[in-house]
Formats: C-alpha cells, structure tokens, sequence
C-alpha cells in the first residue's frame, strides 16, 4: 500500500489528541485514562504525559497525571503485559486501579458457562461496576475508528446513559471542537482521543517517540496451534483441540488483549520502524489477523458496545 | 523524527505540502450511488483489506461484489438498507491523507449534513444523472441537488465539488455531462456558489473516480485528482492573537511559587515572549514571560496549535476566558447569527437554552427569528419557530457577553452550539453573521 508519511500529518493529530484529553481534565471531575499495556493506551498515556507534565532534564516528564490509569483485568492476560503495565506505572508515579473480573465472578455478576469461556465480552460488567464505585464521569480509551465499523461510526466524546449504554442512535452531534459534555449524574463519557489514527500513525507515533511496548508487539519465537486461519497462541487457556499439531512460529503481536480471544502473525519486525515498514504493505485488518471473538458476527462489536464494552 | 521513518517519508512520499488530512463530506439522496463512490474510493485507494472484502465476497455469494456495503457499519443500517448517522473513513494516497465524513442522504439531512460539514475543507455533491430528464433544451436539477449545494455554501464549506455519477446508463454521455454541467453551473451562479470542479463518474464500474477517463469527450482530472488538490482550510498565523482558555495548570515546583500555565488551541495570530495580551471579558492586561507547548518551553506557538501561557503577573483568567492582543475584540452579549436545529423539539423564542463559544457555557435565548431560510431556493419566509432540519436567520442574546466573530472571518470565533437545558440534547449549531 502505497501511503503519504506526513510528518505535518502526525503533529496534526497529536495537537488534536492533546486538545480532547485537556477537554476531559476540564470538563469532568472524576476522569480517568483506561490503560491495559496495549500500544494503543501506550500512545495515548504519551500524549498525557505531554498533555499534562513538564519536560525536565534529560528530557523525561516531570510531574502526575490529573487522573487516574484503570485497567479491566480478565485474569487471562498476557503475563508479559501484566509485569509491563506494572512496571510502566511505577516509573511514572502513576495512580492504577485494577477492576479484577474475578471479583465479579465471586461477586456473582458474571457466571461463566463453561471455564475456558472467553472473558472478553464479560469484563464490560467489571468496567461498569469500577466505573460505579469509583464514581469516574470519563474514562479516556484508545479505540480508533479505522478499527471497526461500529467504532466508526462512533463520537470523540461518546454519551454514555446511567446503564452505561452507547445509543447509536441518539449520539450527540459532534459540531467543530465544541464539544457537548453535559452530563446527568449517573452518566458517563468514554473520550478517544486518537479517533482519527490510523494503525499506521500509531507505529510511526511508537517509533517517532521510543514509546516502551510490551515485548510481545515484537517478533519472538512462540508455540501456536493453526486453527481456521489463525496462529491462535499456546496457553492454559487455549488448548490444542484433538488432532491440532503444536508448532513454533516466529510471531508478533498486532493487538494484545485478552488471551482466549488474541492471535499473533507471522512477522519478524524487531522494533517500531520494522512494524511500520511492514504496515504499510500489510493485507489483512488489525482484527480480522488478530481476533477470534469479532467474527462470530458482523455486529459483535456494536452489540457488545450497546451493553457498555469499550 | 528518526533517520529510519526519514528514509520511509523519502521512499513512500512524492511531496509534503499539507499540513494535515482533507476532510471532505459527500452529499447526495439514498439511491444516488454515495455509498458505492465512497466505497470505490476506498477500494482502488486499496484502504480495504483481504479480510474485510472476503466479507463482502461471502455476501454476494458469486455475484460482483457491492461496495456500497462497506460504509454501513451498524446492525440497523444493514437491516433497512440505509445509512443512519455520520461515520468517519480514511484513506490515503501516495499524496496525500483523507477523512470522509459519509453524512447519510436520508430523511434527516440537515441535521446530518450540518454535521459532517463543520470543520469540512470540501464537500462532493452528488448528481444522479440518470434522474434527469436530458430530453430538455435545459436541464432542470433535482432539488436535492440544490438542497445540499445551498446547505454547504450556507455552512461555508470551502470547496464545492459536483461528481456527476451512473455517467455508464448513459448512451451519449458526452452530451448529458455538458447539459448538466451548464445547468449546475448556471444553478451555482445565480446562488453564489464557486464551484471547484464538475467531474463525471461511474461509482458502480470506477470510472473516473481514482482513474482517469479515458475518453474522447473528457479530458478533466479524475474526482481523486480534484481531491488531491483542494486546500485545507488554514488557520491565520498573521495578524491579531486569540486564544480561548481551555485548561489552567498549577505547576508548583516546590518553592511555594504556583505559576499557572494558561493553555488553549490558538484561534488566530501567534504568541511568544514579550507579547503584551488581554484577558477577556475582564479587560486585564498582563506581558507573556514564557510560552509552552507538550511539555516544554518554547519560543513561539502559532494558529492551530495548543499554546501554554505563562504571565507576568498573577490574573484572575480561566476557562472559557480569551487570551487576545489587547483592544482587538469587543465582547458583546446581542448578536445576529444563522441558526441550523437539529433537534426534533423545536427552537423556542424566549426559552433559555446553553450555548457554547470557545470554552465558555453560557445561558442564552433566541430574542428573534428574523425569517427561515428555504433550502430548495434559499428564500427567505417568515417563521416564529424553527422545527428540526430547519435553518434560520436570528437573534441571540446571551447572559455574559461573548467575543463573537463572525464566522466567515473566523471559524473558531463565529461557531457555537445550542444545547438543550433539560435533555443535554446538542439542539442547534450557530453561526455568527
């Protein structure tokens, strides 16, 4: 795919994204910036730090965040991704606040009907319920419209009701940057602030700024099981089904999110300048290399998102 | 940037001339082919990928592939065929980058078209040839047609565009294409529309839309060729400064010294150390001591960018307050606007609703309406409300006195929304005359 690389076109959309996350700090009270360790929290958690901090010697960030970081933990995440959120928020100082979806299992808010059952779709009732007891007003995500067809249809700052339901119907016009961010209590805004980017802005983001990733964004050797056209990863939560012949693959991560629903590709791009390199003349979406649980239906992802996904 | 994505912009980039992406809407009925041009656009521009045409393939079940389908991306969009709200697309050439606003043509129109035009450097007016009756000496246009042409010029949206599509039904193109030209020229004359360029196209078989046309009766550029070429609306680096206040930082260091840092997306001008301003509405005057951008100290920031202000001495400036060269502005709290409702409650004289300038909420009330503009001849009736879809000429009066521009000078200074007080609905879209 032959595609512009505008340096212009990158500060462009950094200003944007820098604007929409000073709107959330000045508009809402109880914010907060959804952060798992995936590249697309990574980058915006970047355009926080340059949002909100000072730049001081050395040219790190001084300085905390006017919000907290709050992750949704499936408890079947990469561990890999895990120790690197971890280890991201203590160099930063940063506030994290973990909603574990197994304590909505003991809860009892979410049954599982069998086991391995893919958490996924499940941990939309955890976020809910930390968005209640935390009482968060905004939560700041890093969805991008070219991900998805029911993303694209999505607002920047998009409306939620006192259940947490996206109405795609009733979105709010969104006219100019004068955003409308009036709210009932008991509602909530989910604000993206990298709307616009495309996967391909992110990795020259990534590589344009060294921003720290997980491990498994890059190529390494990894145990995969070929099933229905996907590399799907060697796990204790998946299995090799009978007759499935386990292999080693070089692989890399385009997407990291839940383990039972997350698939490598074949690639063997070492750092950020690899991946863009390779983006540009990739042929398959980013979901539809990666993820098992948006096939199963054209509309998953807006059914999903009508019951208060992210 | 670093030497390796240097050397990826050199080998993948002809020039770099654009600031940012085009964003353009596209304007046209249900039927008129707009779904198909976007999705044509997006698949020769090669922005579709393996997994999301095996879809459509599995969909067609061996019949050609129908593009249309790439742009409905909700579940009840898909069930009744058409397209309900504004959805975002991107593509990009080996130029240049583009954002679609894809506003659908349905019943709600305006409202939708409102929508997708504001910020919008272009918009694409579709033209369904084969609803024309080309049999006449002159051709009459479809009143939408002229329903969007009029509404894009209303919005101010920079660039026009008219693609002439379903060029293929006709057995003698050459001559409908010249017909409907002279009448879509002749229609954008008398209204005062300066068109950019009136293209012919097939959306269904491609032709003309990234490919040129090969052909003995046009030797124009292709619609993509049109696009690659239209300006992006530019901020005004020149002249006087404006900045809303959008966010007030305290930065102690330490010292028991709390400098706060005034930041805001700069509507106009540039500033740098040593700039006198004024804070408006309250007149203040103060001198720039330092000037910040994402995180760091700089020596200037221009129009368009976010400018963090440091000042010499400590002023009673926040939110929605206006940073600004001083004597340039005059707030007022009475202005004439052009009011676009969207909402399916109708815009009340008297009833106090929220509005939104730069930063700043603030109580208001239409005082007037003046007249409601017809949008099939843009005429002017008299009216005592304005209903959804509607679009009006009106007086506002608001609680606080605003910096209002008006918005053919000004994009940031002359827009503002209405909102309604008891839903939180965004109501209507103002602009300031």
């Amino acid at each position: 795919m032959s595609q512009q690389i505008s340096e212009s076109h990158l500060n462009h959309l950094e200003e944007e994204a820098i604007f929409i996350l000073r709107e959330v700090a000045a508009s809402f009270e109880r914010p907060a910036l959804l952060f798992s360790g995936g590249k697309d929290s990574c980058v915006v958690l970047r355009l926080a730090e340059k949002a909100f901090k000072n730049r001081v010697a050395g040219n790190e960030f001084s300085g905390r965040l006017p919000f907290p970081l709050l992750h949704v933990d499936t408890g079947h995440n990469f561990p890999e991704v895990i120790a690197f959120r971890d280890q991201r928020v203590a160099e930063m100082g940063e506030r994290l606040v973990v909603g574990h979806l197994e304590d909505s299992m003991a809860r009892g808010t979410v049954r599982l009907s069998h086991p391995l059952e893919s958490r996924n779709g499940h941990q939309t009732v955890t976020l809910l319920e930390a968005i209640e007891e935390h009482r968060f007003d905004c939560l700041i995500g890093g969805a991008r419209r070219d991900e998805e067809k029911a993303r694209a249809k999505e607002r920047i700052f998009s409306h939620r009701d006192s259940f947490g339901q996206w109405q795609p119907k009733e979105q709010r016009p969104e006219l100019w940057n004068l955003f409308n961010t009036r709210i009932r209590p008991g509602e909530h805004f989910r604000a993206f602030p990298i709307s616009n980017w495309t996967e391909l802005d992110v990795w020259l983001y990534i590589a344009r700024e060294n921003i720290p990733l997980p491990s498994l964004y890059y190529a390494h050797e990894r145990s995969v099981i070929r099933r229905k056209g996907l590399l799907v990863p060697l796990t204790e939560v998946t299995p090799p089904e009978a007759g499935e012949l386990v292999e080693t693959a070089t692989v890399r991560f385009r997407t990291v999110g839940d383990m039972t629903c997350t698939c490598p590709v074949e690639s063997s791009a070492l750092n950020a300048s690899d991946i863009v390199a390779e983006t540009l003349t990739v042929t398959v979406s980013e979901r539809g290399a990666t993820r098992m649980d948006d096939r199963t239906s054209e509309a998953s992802m807006e059914r999903r998102k009508k019951e208060g996904y992210f | 940037m670093s030497a390796v994505l240097n050397s990826l912009i050199h080998h993948e980039t002809d020039v770099d001339t654009q600031h940012r992406a085009l964003r353009f809407l596209t304007a046209g009925s249900v039927d008129d082919g707009k779904s198909t041009l976007i999705g044509r656009l997006l698949f020769d521009s090669r922005a579709i990928l393996a997994d999301q045409l095996d879809t459509l393939e599995k969909r067609a079940a061996g019949a050609p592939i129908d593009l249309s389908l790439l742009t409905d991306g909700l579940e009840a969009e898909r069930e009744q065929g058409i397209t309900i709200d504004v959805a975002y697309r991107y593509f990009a050439t080996r130029t240049r980058k583009f954002i679609i606003a894809d506003a659908p043509g349905h019943e709600q129109y305006t409202r939708n078209m409102v929508t997708a035009a504001a910020g919008s450097d272009a918009a694409v007016v579709l033209v369904d040839i084969t609803k024309l009756d080309l049999e006449q000496a002159e051709v009459t246009l479809l009143p939408q047609t002229r329903r969007h042409s009029l509404l894009a010029h209303l919005l101010r949206v920079p660039s026009i565009v008219f693609a002439i599509n379903k060029i293929d039904a006709l057995v003698h193109p050459a001559e409908g294409y010249a017909k409907v030209s002279r009448a879509l020229r002749q229609f954008a004359e008398e209204a005062g529309i300066e068109v950019q360029a009136i293209v012919p196209v097939s959306a269904l078989r491609g032709d003309n839309v990234t490919q040129p046309l090969e052909s003995n009766w046009y030797q124009g550029p292709s619609l993509l060729q049109v696009l690659e070429s239209l300006p992006t609306v530019q901020e005004k680096v020149e002249g006087r400064l404006a900045i809303p206040v959008q966010y007030v930082a305290t930065n102690g260091d330490g010292t028991g010294h709390q400098p706060r840092t005034l930041w805001g997306r700069i509507a106009h001008g540039q500033v740098q150390a040593g700039d006198e301003i004024q804070i408006l509405p309250s007149g203040q005057k103060a001198r720039v001591v330092e000037v910040r951008k994402a995180g760091s100290t700089v020596a200037q920031v221009v129009a368009g960018e976010s400018a963090g202000v440091l000042l010499d001495r400590q002023l009673d400036a926040s939110r929605g307050d206006w940073i600004v060269t001083p004597g340039s502005s005059e707030p007022t709290n009475a202005f004439e606007a052009t009011l676009a409702w969207l909402d399916t409650e109708a815009a009340q004289v008297g009833r106090k609703y929220w509005v939104r300038h730069g930063n700043r909420w603030v109580q208001a009330r239409i005082t007037a309406i003046e007249h409601k503009v017809d949008i099939h001849t843009l005429q002017e009736a008299d009216a005592h409300e304005l209903a959804v879809n509607e679009i009006g000429h009106v007086r506002i009066e608001t609680q606080q006195p605003l910096p209002v521009e008006p918005y053919a000078a000004n994009r940031v200074g002359g827009a503002l929304i209405v909102v309604d007080p008891t839903t939180n609905r965004t109501s209507g879209a103002l602009l300031v005359r």
